[in-house]
């Protein structure tokens, strides 16, 4: 079964998704991320999901778990370069994804997520 | 079947033979008709009209049974489908755009009458068919009078739809979109993929939602302007919400619609200011107007 590769740089975890995801690869890349945020003490996850163009419910709430399950082990998550129709379908699906940050891109995903680990620290 | 295709023939030997003397009454009969006539110059009108009575002619001889939908007509088809459209766009009314095929009727009968004078069972007979066919490219001539003003009406609707949802770049990542007019659903739709499309074409954080130019808001429009500014903020970027006038600022805040989670100005320009600060841009009077 494939799976979504972990980049880690420097004490960011980044994933990008580039197939379309279904159910069990969500669940995979969960709990991948899950550990591997504890085994590294990674700060921070910048999950890029630019290349999606289809979601549901599914994916919408594990987006919010990964941000729930990161914020507890210390490390900050930012969604980044959702799509228009991305987010038009989480928001008619009622999923706002409060307390997940996000951004246009990944370079500017690394700046919010540096700008607020030095304003915790 | 023999005996229709004689009718066929008289008809169009008629219009062989004294087919000049045809068009001059045509003609005649048309300006009485029209009144624009007098838009049209005269000579382009002969022209079409001889091109009609031409195409008319050769229609009628190549086919026995007078099935408009047939191939001999097409070019027939093809004159009057100009013809219609060319005169809807000009503004004419349908009646004056079908009159140029009905007006034919009183010549072409004046002729069946001289010809078939000691005949009248063929007469009424002759009358009939003609009267049957002109009727029936007049009502096709309509139809497509018809057709072209739906399609311009909905190219219209469209280049309404367009026009009224500009999204405009105010400074690099700073986007402003002033909407004008009521909202409906279908363009609150359009808006809120416009505004999308923008922020990420142009990868700006912040973008101006201005309803200065919107009459009404109700608990509809207020809902969707809360999904737009959900959706630009799962994709990262920042909506401000200006121009929110006194009288609406009342109904928003009557109809209990919660605005609380996002930022909003009284004017066009505070939010230009606001965003310019979250883009860490500073404005500074310039020596000339401190002094």
């Amino acid at each position: 079964m494939d799976r979504i590769p972990i980049l880690r740089m420097g004490e960011f975890l980044l994933v990008t998704i580039q197939v379309d995801m279904h159910d069990q690869l969500a669940l995979s890349l969960q709990e991948d991320l899950t550990q591997r945020v504890q085994k590294t003490g990674a700060r921070g996850v910048l999950i890029d999901i630019s290349a999606l163009d289809i979601v549901d419910s599914f994916i919408g709430r594990m987006l919010a778990t990964i941000a729930g399950t990161a914020r507890l082990l210390d490390a900050q998550t930012a969604v980044v370069g959702m799509q228009p129709a991305v987010a038009i379908t989480l928001v008619e699906l009622g999923l706002q994804l409060r307390g997940v940050r996000t951004a246009l891109d990944v370079e500017k995903g690394m700046t919010l997520l540096r700008a607020a680990l030095e304003r915790r620290a | 079947m023999v005996q229709a295709a004689t009718e066929k023939t008289l008809i169009s030997s008629i219009i062989r033979r004294s087919g000049d003397e045809l068009l001059q009454e045509w003609i005649q009969e048309q300006q009485k008709a029209v009144a624009k006539a007098g838009k049209r110059d005269e000579a382009e009108v002969r022209q079409l009209c001889s091109e009609f009575l031409r195409l008319f002619r050769d229609a009628l001889e190549a086919n026995g049974a007078y099935d408009l939908d047939g191939k001999e007509w097409t070019p027939v088809r093809e004159l009057l489908d100009t013809l219609s459209r060319e005169r809807s766009e000009q503004g004419y009314s349908p009646s004056e755009t079908a009159s140029f095929v009905f007006s034919l009727k009183r010549p072409l009968f004046a002729q069946l009458r001289r010809e078939l004078i000691r005949n009248p069972e063929a007469l009424a007979q002759e009358t009939w068919t003609a009267t049957e066919i002109i009727d029936r490219l007049g009502l096709y001539t309509t139809e497509v009078f018809q057709r072209a003003r739906d399609a311009i009406i909905a190219r219209q609707q469209e280049e309404m739809l367009e026009l009224s949802t500009p999204v405009v770049k105010l400074w690099d990542g700073i986007l402003a979109l002033p909407m004008i007019g009521t909202l409906d659903s279908q363009r609150t739709q359009v808006v809120m993929e416009t505004l999308l499309q923008g922020i990420i074409d142009t990868g700006s954080e912040v973008a101006i939602i201005d309803i200065t130019g919107v009459p009404t808001v109700d608990t509809l429009v207020a809902q969707h302007l809360l999904k737009t500014v959900a959706a630009a903020r799962l994709m990262g970027a920042e909506c401000i919400i200006s121009g929110i006038r006194p009288q609406i600022a009342q109904t928003i805040v009557h109809l209990g619609i919660d605005l609380g989670q996002v930022i909003t100005k009284a004017t066009l320009a505070d939010a230009f200011r606001e965003a310019l600060k979250r883009a860490g841009v500073q404005l500074r009077p310039t020596l000339a107007q401190a002094s």
